[in-house]
């Protein structure tokens, strides 16, 4: 080590506590802390440079007057889009829209998955069998089974539709479409939500179940009262997760319907309005409400229930 | 082979805390020594320090002549037993135990030769194309023990090697590396927070508490002579009892009664300038049913048996004494450590005694014991120095 | 007791039966609906009365297809390298090192996660036209990896903290350069966490539809998700139903593989992450 005086940013006042800092922080520990910074350094790069700043770029975009079929017109207006967007009933409509999308389908999806989990967790056979084959949905690609879906409510080509009265095309009107997107969006992410809560499952210790047992406690209180409270933070963290992706939802929505007939959320309203209406101002206000959406939930979930974040166990 | 030499050894977190203060020590050649001590006392860390696993924050250590402070661990030609074993576990048993030798770059030939040469010896030539998974928890100690025996290094380091075995393969075990020790010779450093492992195995044994070292001495120097109070509640099971007590001239007040101190521990207790107020330590085995001990000499005390166990060859009395237990930090510790504190054995101070089997002694019945005030020892209440033993201080 | 044991299988054996219907019925219906000819694609059969690989044939004939078969295996390739490479070292750092801005680097990954792709869509698609890689490999490869970054950190930190290190210990008091004991003891330690996070974020890639729509315009660089929504039937009047139906089961093919196959590191995966906190 040099023997050289502590620079001027030298921190603590009293110098004799300044030595020991010093010393106290060893070569090795030294080399630790560069070698994490070092090892996380491309990460947080790659993380800021692609979300940071597009979404700084976004914000400066949507206090833009930003027509790409007349680009040499840009210009700076302030928060007027916002007035326009906000004030438009097509951002509630989407709004509303998504909001049901979102609700409706998480609640089902709690339910749904709490059932698949404890199948998974419960089974005495074919556990395997029955793992893999929920795995599908999770894995398979959204806008394949988003045609899957939309064929088999297609009159005349699907399975489906043939079990409805005849000449009903479900998904050209508004309230027939979006439960059948609901549906789509329950039968694609049922099962990761379910994975999140057969992790939690495996967090109930056996023994405490049969302690419940021998308490005297019936099935359904054995769920209620033990299993649940126990489960409180894998459930939250999946609601969490869920409710953030499905207010994202565009692909099943893109695919089986575009959006026509009242079915649009605020990302395919984004996106039409970026690519259709080639409005860049008005696409990036959008954007930006979405992504304050967004963060108001992420902070309610975190408030409200104290969802503990994924990673967060340094604090634990 | 080779002796290690810590002197003036600290380690200092980052955060500032001291894990170890000053560690003064020279372990001979082939020789066994115990670091022992309750939880967080900076035994495995000065066990990680010789390893060089941890940086030494001042203080230097030598093993075999050479200071060895800023070697890695590879160059320091030890090899070390973990608590949990670590065997790899992708790797066979004949591969874990190979796996220094190959690193060491040794021919083949010779690493299998070394390799099923320490599995017979630890019988375990039969799993050696297994994996570590396959093996029962003694099977993996072992393996354990073989991968630092093939090297025939310097040292052996153990952090507690033995304490994720049940209790009877611990004791097995426990035989079965002294043997080892013994016959290899190698020069070994122990760590364990059981007392009675410390007790059994060690050449010498070196109590820590907070990161300092307490006392090194043979078993029987801790168990006779403790130099303070921690050592003396430490060593010994069941553990010796404490006494409030009031010196008077050559009489101890007492909870069990006056006690009168032997000519030896008065002349030591004048000498010193003790205090008034003291703590009194009897070992169980320091009481003896009156009704047996004839010729013995020292005072009766009488007191009415709570619980009695029965180990054939002995009997432990249990019975409690009005006045609350005696008040020390390190006491403190050591019921902490031991779990005693939670019992709620508060308000009353229990004191257990080692009778001869043929003892009359019964439940609920007031028994008269003699106490052998040769085996007293006399503690400062503060300072927790072991003031009857003042020859042991220093 | 038999009976008791018999019914409570039967009841198992339904549940299961119907949990497995339920996961492969619309999986079903498009291989189906793949292999039907024609003629027969309105009858709404759920088993082709005609198998035939016309469908197959004619998307394989097209270079719209194969194209952007071969855009979505090298995009999602490499950006599952990147990811899984920055994520590894990473996730290293927060599993095992101690150093000050680790709570930060966990609290960016996390936001990322819930980061609303379309919020970044309207910003990326102006700023790659600038820089000139709209419609290319690496415009669909920036936001990929970024957005599967959080993923990777999350699970492999998962795996990672479940080696013990005492293993590191020992090889290096066993005589272990750190390099050594990194290569023959934590490297083949960490693989299996390595290829599991390699396969959750080779599936997050191959599935996004959002980007490949918004950052392509040609099948320079388009992804065959992207590519279907774009089919076109062989006339004006005709639907590219079975176009699409063999489309996406070909781009199903992989993920069915890796779920057979890896079924068991999948689950831990995806719970790892999530669980922990």
């Amino acid at each position: 080590m040099s023997a050289q005086a502590p620079s001027a940013a030298g921190p603590p006042p009293a110098e004799q506590q300044q030595g020991q800092d010093r010393k106290a922080l060893s070569e090795g520990a030294r080399q630790e802390r560069r070698l994490g910074w070092l090892l996380c350094a491309p990460a947080v790069i790659v993380m800021l440079a692609v979300t940071a700043y597009p979404i700084g770029y976004a914000v400066y975009l949507s206090l833009q007057r930003y027509d790409l079929r007349f680009p040499g017109q840009a210009k700076f207006i302030g928060l007027s889009n916002y007035g326009v967007v906000l004030s438009s009933s097509y951002w509630w409509d989407a709004f509303w829209v998504t909001v049901f999308i979102t609700g409706v389908s998480v609640a089902i999806e709690l339910v749904l998955g709490m059932g698949l989990a404890l199948v998974m967790h419960r089974t005495i056979f074919w556990r395997g069998t029955v793992r893999t084959s929920v795995l599908i949905p999770y894995g398979i690609v959204t806008v394949v089974a988003a045609y899957s879906w939309q064929y088999a409510w297609t009159p005349q080509l699907g399975y489906l539709a043939g079990l409805l009265p005849s000449g009903s095309a479900p998904l050209t009107e508004q309230w027939p479409a979006l439960w059948l997107i609901v549906l789509a969006e329950v039968w694609k992410t049922t099962p990761f939500m379910a994975l999140l809560l057969l992790a939690g499952l495996a967090l109930v210790p056996e023994e405490t179940l049969r302690a419940a047992m021998v308490d005297g406690a019936s099935p359904w209180q054995r769920f209620t009262k033990v299993m649940l409270p126990l489960m409180k933070p894998a459930i939250l963290v999946a609601l969490l997760f869920r409710t953030l992706d499905a207010f994202r939802i565009f692909d099943n929505i893109y695919i089986l319907t575009s959006g026509a007939h009242g079915t649009g959320s605020v990302s395919i309203l984004g996106y039409d309005n970026l690519f259709t209406a080639l409005n860049l101002g008005i696409g990036s206000t959008i954007s930006v409400l979405i992504f304050i959406c967004v963060a108001i939930i992420a902070f309610a979930f975190v408030k409200l229930f104290g969802a503990a974040a994924p990673g967060a166990e340094v604090k634990r | 082979m080779a002796e290690i030499v810590l002197s003036g050894v600290t380690k200092r977190f980052p955060d500032g805390s001291l894990a170890v203060q000053g560690v003064d020590l020279d372990i001979a050649d082939g020789e066994f020594v115990i670091l022992v001590g309750p939880s967080g006392c900076g035994k495995s860390t000065t066990l990680n320090m010789i390893a060089g696993l941890e940086d030494i924050t001042e203080g230097t250590l030598s093993i075999g002549d050479r200071v060895v402070n800023d070697l890695p661990p590879k160059d320091r030609d030890i090899a070390m037993v973990f608590q949990s074993y670590a065997l790899y576990p992708h790797l066979s048993v004949r591969e874990n135990m190979g796996f220094p030798l190959r690193l060491a770059k040794v021919d083949k030939a010779t690493v299998n030769q070394k390799v099923e040469e320490a599995a017979r010896v630890l019988d375990l030539s039969e799993f050696l194309d297994r994996r570590p998974a396959a093996l029962s928890g003694g099977q993996r100690q072992r393996v354990a023990m073989g991968r630092a025996i093939v090297r025939d290094p310097k040292a052996f380091l153990m952090d507690e090697p033995l304490s994720n075995l049940d209790a009877k393969l611990r004791v097995q075990m426990r035989t079965q590396i002294a043997r080892l020790q013994r016959r290899l010779g190698t020069t070994t450093v122990y760590v364990t927070h059981d007392q009675t492992e410390a007790m059994t195995l060690g050449d010498r044994v070196v109590v820590m508490r907070l990161g300092v070292v307490q006392q090194v001495g043979t078993p029987a120097q801790l168990y006779d002579l403790p130099r303070n109070l921690f050592v003396a509640g430490f060593i010994g099971s069941p553990a010796m009892n404490f006494l409030n007590a009031t010196v008077e001239g050559s009489i101890l007040h007492s909870a069990l009664g006056d006690l009168p101190l032997d000519d030896r521990t008065r002349q030591a207790l004048e000498r010193q300038n003790a205090p008034r107020e003291v703590i009194v330590g009897l070992r169980p085995e320091a009481f003896e049913d009156a009704a047996l001990a004839h010729d013995a000499h020292g005072p009766v005390i009488t007191a009415t048996i709570d619980v009695l166990e029965s180990l054939g060859s002995d009997v432990y009395v249990y019975f409690t004494q009005e006045g609350g237990p005696a008040q020390s930090a390190e006491l403190e510790e050591l019921a902490t450590d031991s779990g005693l504190k939670d019992t709620g054995a508060g308000g009353v101070q229990q004191v257990v005694a080692r009778l001869d089997a043929a003892t009359r002694a019964r439940e609920g019945q007031p028994l008269d014991m003699r106490v052998d005030m040769s085996k007293a020892h006399v503690f400062d209440p503060r300072t927790g120095t072991n003031l009857s033993h003042p020859e042991n201080a220093g | 007791m038999a009976a008791v044991g018999r019914s409570h299988a039967v009841r198992w054996g339904v549940l299961n039966v119907a949990v497995v219907l339920y996961a492969l019925f619309p999986v079903w219906w498009i291989i189906a609906l793949s292999f039907k000819d024609p003629s027969t694609l309105t009858d709404g059969d759920y088993i082709p009365r005609q198998w035939t690989w016309e469908n197959y044939r004619g998307i394989f004939q097209t270079s719209e297809f194969t194209r952007a078969l071969i855009n979505s295996i090298g995009i999602a390739l490499i950006s599952t390298t990147i990811a899984v490479v920055l994520g590894t070292m990473a996730a290293y750092a927060v599993a095992r090192l101690r150093f000050p801005g680790k709570g930060l680097l966990i609290g960016m990954s996390l936001l990322i996660a819930m980061f609303p792709p379309i919020s970044l869509v309207s910003p990326l698609f102006n700023i790659e036209r600038i820089l000139g890689i709209f419609d290319t490999w690496i415009g669909l490869i920036i936001p990929y990896m970024t957005f599967s970054l959080p993923l990777a950190i999350y699970t492999l930190s998962a795996f990672f903290r479940e080696i013990p290190w005492d293993l590191e210990k020992a090889a290096k008091v066993d005589g272990a350069t750190p390099a050594q004991a990194f290569r023959l003891v934590i490297a083949p330690l960490a693989a299996p966490g390595v290829f599991t996070t390699a396969i959750l974020v080779f599936i997050f890639c191959w599935n996004d539809f959002l980007f490949a729509i918004s950052l392509t315009s040609t099948n320079r660089a388009r992804t065959v998700p992207a590519a279907i929504a774009f089919f076109t039937g062989s006339s004006q009047f005709e639907q590219p139903t079975g176009s699409i139906a063999a489309a996406a089961v070909v781009i199903t093919v992989p993920i069915i593989i890796f779920v057979l196959f890896f079924q068991r590191r999948i689950v831990a995966g995806l719970t790892s992450g999530a669980v922990k906190g």
